[in-house]
């Protein structure tokens, strides 16, 4: 156990190196001058030279990406060229709120797209399968930010227009302040995360139960006599289980990404809505900082996967 | 009053092409503590019939009566079954470890089954289990019981699954091939369990198998299938002296008898139909070697004879009165003993390294200094059990293999000394046929391509007479040349088979390794398979490397028998000594396990005492 995760710890402090060195090496190729950026457009030739060594840009890159990262190291990811902030604490900040909305998410899609999934594959061919099967067709379809339009045109929207608040359109409340607040801002930026991949969800419970269903394992319980329910959900399930936790792992890192465009539709300050400023703005220790925290997320759920996976499956162990 | 009897059982599985007829008015009665058979080849309804019958086929449509202690289950609400099901009927499957759920400790998996059907602490639930587990020889079964079913072989899966089917003692158990994925040995230890556990229980024990040979020594009563209709129903020992049915005539001949060393099986025709439609006539007719014109057009009456054997035919199965006398198949004298080797192969080891995390290596010895010579003409039997070595040794004398140690020559030759171009020469000179005729062949190339790609490789010949070629060796192992434009998927099993060693014989080799050749076959036409290969051995003078787990097809086939232990060559002798004089003790206890059908007397005692119209409900309809 402690060589298996010294091994996948050491694996991801490698993989976050090559990630920084990757990204840093990409700014470095890429046009546009950060100077100019913070400087803007009436700046002299002067002025400019003065900024880039203020930033150590006029040094060779070797030496800037040496600098950088025994910065990192010590936890210090540089200023931000727009507001000279410094970006861990600007990251840091914003954590809370894409975490709020990843997690909370994750919660409500599991909540609904299981519970369809097992339905579906129980009654396969049946009504019942085939209200899943609309589901999933209507979830998968629809992008995202559709989904979330008319989410807020229906639960906020048209209940203003009829002169009350049912939830509000966006915005983001404390959790440690008030739970109840935090859960009711974040409603429906939940809701629209969780209807697309509450689809995707379905239709994995669905196939990997069916075919679950059909194993040899799953004819001894009944032949045992157990009744249906325990068959489905004793028997079903767990071997469902491991690619239900896989599939979410890589959900949950890609989420931040993803998570970007809800953050928008609501008007939610996190990670996701930096990361689009900072590239409008040329902002490269922000952006650098949060694809380094990205990399991060991906190598964190990577063992958390398989630590599950382990905890789930005895032949892994 | 039988323990179950079923009485004109019709199941109907609807499917996307039409309804398969999986059983058409299929009757059979089980008495108590009797070992009740069911024999036929593999897509006859046997499985269906079973699972149909406890309940387990929920898509099927089922018309007919079973009655269980004279209650029709059938009929009964879904809960009742469940509360027969594993309580009153316990079921053992087929293959022991995708039957168990490979998440669940065993222990929890036959504890699980007491919980269902009665009110018991965990306590006690776990001495029972772990008291049962010790009854059908699970060692230290206290500590075992929480193992996981992966950690356990094949054999102690089984072990596990008749346990478990046990635990609640119930009246009738159903085997559905309990042994047929089990090394001889084993399934030997697993078939005497049954046998043991089922006289110290009481046990009545319906058995489904395609081994005609373990039936002839276990069964009391035996029931033979085909295409979903019951074709003959008797006594065992009557059944195997002489059958009533052609069909079961034809199995009986088919199948490598305990004294038939090398004399041509005689194969049963054709192939299985599709369940899909139901012929007219007789099911067997187009297979039927002594089918008339009535047998097409009218369907078969049910005879009952003084022994109470009962036969769906028009006829009584008689051998024929003229056998066809085959010359045999010993290859020339001169061949044998002007010791020209095929292959010479002395000292070979072969060991794998794996790592294991980090750091400490683990080897596996899979060959330990293994000799062995193939003569010019000959048939060597390469028999063992699973992973003893066989399949690895075969993979080093093809040269797809590199031996860690020791010499492999190839015609005289050693074929580590040779230079890349002689290297490809001679891998032209040793062709494999693999045991399993749908994953060894490409699903989506032809036919033709498949067999002309050793020509391709090798760059022999003209696409045009690389083609003649292809419709030639089509011909000679018995397939429609105008066939080489299709799939292998729109070939049987046994055609495949053909494909492959078509596709084996295109370089001329000088030796032909065929592993497990026909494990994957039904007796008819494992027996049709066989005979070609003799028949291929004769008119071209082949040299085979035979790999098989089967002791009566080793021993029908082989010249020679090379047993094979833990990587190790123990003993090898000519056929006759081998069976005769046994010397090593693993082969003693190989011998041992397998079962062979009695020989047929061909003499019938009994008489024909009744014939009544018998119709399916669709002939009635
Ligand atoms: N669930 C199912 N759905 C559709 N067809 C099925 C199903 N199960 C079995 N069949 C078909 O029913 C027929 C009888 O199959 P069954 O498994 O009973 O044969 P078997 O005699 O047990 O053969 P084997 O010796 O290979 O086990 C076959 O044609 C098979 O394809
Ligand atoms: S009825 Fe005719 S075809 Fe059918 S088994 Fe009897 S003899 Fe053969
Ligand atoms: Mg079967």
């Amino acid at each position: 156990m402690i060589a298996f995760l010294t091994r996948r710890l050491s694996f991801g402090v490698l993989v976050l190196f090559t990630l920084s060195a990757f990204v840093f090496l990409l700014f470095y190729v890429a046009p546009g001058d950060p100077a100019r950026m913070i400087a803007g457009e009436k700046a002299t030739a002067q002025q400019l030279a003065q900024i880039r060594e203020n930033l150590g840009l006029d040094r060779p890159i070797l030496v800037q990406y040496a600098s950088f990262l025994g910065d990192a190291l010590r936890g210090d990811l540089g200023f931000s060229y727009r507001n000279q902030q410094p970006v861990v604490d600007l990251i840091v900040r914003r954590i809370p709120v894409t975490v709020s909305l990843v997690l909370g998410g994750v919660v409500v899609w599991l909540a609904i797209g299981i519970p369809i999934g097992i339905m579906s594959a129980r009654f396969a061919g049946g009504l019942r399968d085939r209200l899943g099967q609309v589901f999933i067709l209507i979830g998968l379809s629809f992008p995202t930010f559709v989904l979330g339009m008319l989410a807020l045109y229906t639960l906020y929207f048209l209940p203003r227009k009829n002169g009350f608040v049912l939830f509000p359109p966006g915005g983001y409340a404390p959790l440690l302040d008030d739970p109840l607040k935090w859960a009711w801002h974040l409603t429906l930026p939940w809701l629209t995360l969780a209807l697309v991949t509450a689809a995707i969800y379905a239709r994995l419970t669905r196939g990997q139960l069916l075919s679950v269903l059909g194993e040899d394992y799953i004819r001894t319980a009944r032949a045992k006599g157990l009744s249906e329910r325990c068959v489905v959900y004793k028997h079903g399930m767990r071997a469902t289980l491991t690619a239900l936790v896989t599939q979410l792992g890589a959900d949950i890192a890609v989420m931040l990404g993803g998570v970007i465009v809800i953050e928008q539709v609501y008007g939610l300050q996190g990670v996701g809505s930096m990361a689009v400023q900072a590239v409008r703005n040329q902002d490269r220790p922000i952006i650098i900082g949060v694809v380094l925290l990205g990399g991060l997320f991906i190598v964190i759920s990577n063992i958390l996967v398989d630590l599950l996976y382990a905890a789930l499956d005895p032949r892994t162990r | 009053m039988p323990l179950i009897e079923a009485r004109n059982v019709t199941i109907r599985i609807p499917t996307e092409d039409g309804g398969i007829h999986a059983a058409n008015s299929v009757s059979f009665s089980v008495e108590e503590g009797e070992l009740f058979g069911i024999a036929g080849e593999s897509g006859s309804g046997k499985s269906v019939l079973m699972q149909a019958i406890a309940g387990l086929l929920p898509g099927a449509e089922i018309e007919g009566e079973v009655l269980f202690n004279g209650r029709d289950m059938l009929t009964m609400s879904e809960a009742e079954r469940r509360a027969l099901r594993g309580a009153q009927i316990g079921m053992i499957f087929q293959d022991p470890l995708s039957s168990l759920h490979p998440f669940y400790t065993i222990g929890s998996q036959i504890a699980e089954m007491i919980h269902a059907h009665e009110k018991v602490d965990k306590a006690e639930a776990r001495r029972r289990v772990v008291e049962m587990l010790e009854r059908v020889g699970i060692a230290e079964a206290d500590k075992r019981y929480d193992a996981y079913p992966h950690e356990f072989s094949g054999g102690m899966r089984q072990r596990v699954m008749i346990a478990m089917a046990l635990i609640l003692r119930p009246p009738l158990i159903i085997a559905d091939e309990p042994t047929t994925a089990l090394d001889v040995t084993v399934q030997a230890q697993i078939v005497e369990l049954l046998d043991e556990m089922r006289r110290s229980f009481g046990t009545t024990v319906i058995m489904i198998t395609h081994d005609l040979g373990l039936l002839s020594s276990v069964a009391d009563h035996v029931m033979v299938m085909y295409a979903g209709t019951r074709l003959e129903i008797g006594a065992t020992e009557a059944l195997f002296a002489m059958p009533a049915h052609p069909y079961t005539l034809g199995l009986l001949r088919s199948s490598p008898a305990a004294d038939s060393n090398g004399s041509p099986l005689i194969p049963i025709a054709g192939k299985p139909p599709s369940l899909l439609a139901r012929p007219r006539g007789c099911v067997f007719a187009p297979r039927c070697a002594q089918a008339s014109d009535l047998c097409h057009t009218t369907p078969p009456p049910l005879r009952r004879y003084s022994d109470a054997t009962e036969a769906l035919c028009h006829f009584t199965a008689s051998l024929p009165e003229d056998e066809p006398v085959t010359e045999q198949t010993t290859p020339p004298a001169a061949s044998r003993t002007s010791a020209r080797y095929v292959v010479e192969a002395s000292g070979l080891s072969l060991t794998y390294r794996s790592k294991k995390g980090f750091g400490r290596a683990v080897e596996n010895h899979v060959l330990k200094g293994v000799d062995l010579t193939v003569r010019k003409g000959e048939t060597l039997g390469l028999v063992g059990e699973s992973g003893c070595g066989k399949s690895t040794l075969a993979r080093v004398l093809a040269g797809l293999a590199v031996p860690t140690d020791g010499e492999v020559k190839i015609q005289g030759e050693p074929i580590a000394s040779l230079t890349a171009a002689r290297w490809r020469e001679m891998r032209r000179r040793v062709q494999m046929v693999f045991q399993d005729p749908f994953g060894s062949l490409n699903p989506r190339r032809r036919v033709g391509a498949i067999i002309s790609d050793p020509m391709r490789i090798h760059n022999i010949g003209t696409a045009a007479s690389r083609k003649a070629r292809v419709q030639e060796l089509m011909e000679t192992v018995g397939l429609n040349p105008e066939h080489f434009n299709r799939f292998p998927s729109e070939f049987s099993g046994g055609q495949r088979q053909r494909i492959g060693i078509a596709r084996a014989l295109a370089l001329e080799p000088a030796l032909i390794i065929l592993d497990e050749p026909v494990s994957a076959l039904d007796v008819s036409i494992q027996a049709q398979i066989l005979n070609l290969l003799q028949a291929l051995q004769r008119d071209l003078g082949l040299t085979y490397l035979f790999i098989s787990h089967d002791l009566s097809v080793v021993r029908h086939i082989c010249d020679r028998i090379a047993v094979m232990d833990k990587g190790q060559i123990v003993e090898s002798s000519t056929s006759e000594q081998l069976f005769r004089a046994p010397a090593h003790p693993f082969t003693r206890e190989l011998l041992g396990a397998t079962h062979h059908p009695p020989a047929l007397t061909g003499v019938d005692t009994r008489h024909l005492i009744s014939e009544t119209p018998f119709m399916t409900q669709e002939a009635q309809a």
